[in-house]
Formats: C-alpha cells, structure tokens, sequence
C-alpha cells in the first residue's frame, strides 16, 4: 500500500474523512474480495498522483461495520468520495483508473 | 496514433490463457505483445481460491496464481502493455490492432479477451448493484449475514454461490427458469439437500426494486403465468457470461453467443488469428482449459509463421 493512504476505522472516519479539509476518496474492501486487490493499484497511483489536492484512504469492511452500514455498502468495492463532509460520489465495483479520475476531478 | 514495428505476435488478454500463450510464443523466439485492460486478471479474480488447478494440491490464491503466470511469460521475453483493442483490420501481410493509446501491428494474433458476467436486464438492476444486487458471491456474501437472499441461474457457478451463501444468509432462494438444474450432480445434491435452500422452479425475474437499496423482486412463474413479490436483502445474478468480442465481429466468425469459433488447432476463419480461453467457443470456462487452448494457439502462431517464412 502507498505510503499516501490512510487506514480509517468506524473510530476515525469522522476527524480523518468528514472533517478534512481536502477531499477525501474512501475505498471499502476486504482480504476475501478479488477485485478490490484489482483496483488496489489504480488507488495506490491515484494517491500518490493526486496527493496535493486528494486525501485518499481505505477501510477494511471485515473490521469495520459502522460505517459501511451506514452508507448503505453492500457490494465491494464501493468508492465514496467525501468533500466537506458531504457524500458527492459513489463507484461500485470495479473500475479502471481513468474512470476514478474522471469522478473525482470534477470536485477538486 | 502510430504504429510501432510489427511484432510476431500480439495477444490480446491477460488472463490464463494470454498469459499461457505469452509464455510459449516468448519461448519460442517469436516478439510478443500482451494487450492487458485496465483491469487486469480475467474471471479468475473473482473466486475466491482456485482449487482444481492441477499441481496445487492445497489450492491457490487466484491472484498469486495470475501473478506467477505473468512473471513466467515476461522471464521469456513477452512485454505486457496496457492498452485495450478497439478494433482489428488487415493491412498487407499484418493484422493491426487498434488500441486506446496506439496501433500495434502484427503478423499474428491470439484472442484471448475473455468473458464478463451477463447481466438479467431487468428494471434497477444497474441501480441497485452494490445496494444488493451482485456478481460476486465471493466479495458480497459477508455482507448478508442473518439476510433473505436469492441466487439466480442453474449452472455450476450459480448453485456453487448458492451454497457458499448459505454460511451467511438465513435463507436463499434459487431461481431458475427451468424444471431443472444444468450444474453437476453432487452441487445439484448438496443444494437441494441444503435446509436453508428453497429452489423457485420455473421462474425468471421481471424487476429489483428498492429506494436506497434492493427490498424486493418481481418473481414470475412462468409455467403458471403468476407473478408474485419476493422480499429480499440480497440478489446474486449468475447466468453465464458473455464473451468480450464486440471488436472483433466482422472479422472473425462467432458463433450464436459471440464466441469466437475456432478449430482444434485455436485457428479462427481468418488466416493468422487464433483464439484461447473463454472467449473461444471450444473452450470449457475452467482455468486449466484456458491454459491449454492458450498453449496450442500459441503453437499454431509458431507453426503459421514458420510456413509463411
């Protein structure tokens, strides 16, 4: 994993992802899910590229259950992006990099 | 756009069998390009252990199985490139694969594009994917603990999903539009021996519905021509795939599916173009089938180019 992800928990989601300034693109997986291990580099890349203006960081769904639920995932991966708090985007499945991209820049 | 020097061969895949064939054209001396998507890997990442792939007593993971054939095939020459074919044509002696980035030319190409899940096509269920509707029992079923879920379908990969479900779910249906199954036998026995398992004979799906998540499905009987709500958490659609060949038609023949129709030996109707794998029409959607389909096209590339000279 990139040294520019995070770790969030049920704990921390709140400080670390809704109260961030910077927008904050959250990827839910699991150990058990092929294809978040699919995505897992487009995420590495995207986070490193785009660590100025994009806070990225992932949440393991089998340790964590608050949030998740809360959020209504049911499938994985799920990708949310956060900006002020505020869900803008949801991305289910999986997606290739140029696509995340795309979402996301329309809202840094 | 520009066309780089032609290579002996481009594969279009990376899946078990590009990757297989990658392996035996690089052993071969021959140039080989690998075409890999975005995303790579095949079918194969979504399950979640491999264990009927021979010399792996133990089972392995799908992605270190992957992960060794890539390594495998580029220690003998082949270069993998990012890059998805949009389409193929003929310009003198080379085939020329159009490619997102680039044009690749080659003298020969192996199709081994692979498959994608096939979707019912029913009302929300683009929707509700990831709110309860999902192909992928393997990455969703943890999320169904204690829940009312359904797999549709009748084939090997349907009732297998059915099963594993049912370490999670209080209760799972299986729908099926026939009076029977198509799977093998012993996952025909242990579905229907399952206590949590409840089969809807003769029934297909005509709408997911739900606000914020999947609550229920239209179920209708078919055979009594009844059409009933079914309330639900869960909804797992395993109807067989389709194969990716829409860059290809007009070129090579398919079949009635849109698998390409090959030969014993992988050769297509068009001279220089094989196929492998779940893309193939002869080919079973098993790994080590995948391999093998992969391993005689790469043949027919190294035996077609010797005769050209």
């Amino acid at each position: 994993m990139s040294p520019d992800i995070l770790n969030v928990s049920d704990a921390t989601f709140e400080e670390e992802v809704l109260k961030s300034p910077l927008p904050v693109l959250v990827d839910f997986w699991a150990v058990w899910c092929a294809p978040c291990l699919m995505i897992a580099a487009a995420v590495d890349e995207i986070a490193e590229s785009h660590k100025e203006k994009l806070k990225v960081a992932k949440m393991n769904v089998d340790e964590n259950m608050n949030t998740p639920a809360k959020y209504g995932i049911r499938g994985i991966p799920t990708l949310l992006l956060f900006k002020g708090g505020e869900l803008k985007e949801t991305m289910v499945g999986v997606q290739p990099k140029d696509k995340i991209i795309e979402v996301v820049a329309k809202h840094l | 756009m520009s066309a780089e020097a032609a290579s002996d061969v481009v594969i279009i895949g990376s899946g078990p069998a590009g990757l297989a064939a990658a392996l035996y054209t690089g052993r071969g001396r021959l140039k080989t390009v690998v075409l890999e998507k975005a995303i790579p890997g095949g079918q194969i990442l979504l399950t979640d252990w491999v264990e009927n792939y021979p010399g792996f007593p133990d089972g392995i993971a799908p992605f270190e199985l992957i992960e060794n054939f890539r390594k495998q095939a580029e220690k003998f020459g082949a270069v993998i490139e990012t890059d998805e074919a949009g389409s193929l044509r003929r310009e003198n002696d080379l085939w020329v694969i159009v490619g997102q980035n680039k044009e690749y030319a080659a003298r020969a190409v192996i199709i081994a594009t692979g498959a994608a899940y096939r979707k019912l096509g029913i009302p929300n269920e683009t929707r509700l994917t990831g709110k309860g509707v999902s192909y992928c029992a393997t990455c969703d079923g943890p999320f169904f603990r204690d829940a009312a879920v359904a797999v549709v379908g009748g084939g090997d990969n349907a009732l297998t999903e059915a099963v594993m479900l049912t370490k999670f779910c209080r209760k799972l249906y299986v729908i099926h539009r026939r009076e029977q199954f198509r799977a093998i036998k012993i996952l025909q026995e242990r579905v229907l021996a399952n206590p949590k398992i409840e089969v809807l004979w003769n029934c297909v799906l005509e709408s997911a519905e739900g606000e914020s998540r999947l609550e229920r499905v239209m179920v209708r009987n078919v055979k009594e021509n009844r059409t009933f709500p079914l309330p639900l958490d869960g909804l797992f659609i395993s109807i067989g795939m389709d194969p990716h060949t829409g860059f290809v038609k007009g070129v090579v023949g398919l079949n009635e599916w849109g698998e390409v129709k090959v030969d014993s030996r992988m050769a297509t109707d068009q001279p220089g173009i094989y196929a492998a794998g779940d893309v193939a029409d002869a080919c079973p959607k098993q790994v080590a089938t995948a391999v093998g389909a992969g391993v005689s096209a790469a043949l027919s590339v190294n035996e077609y180019l010797e005769s050209l000279g």
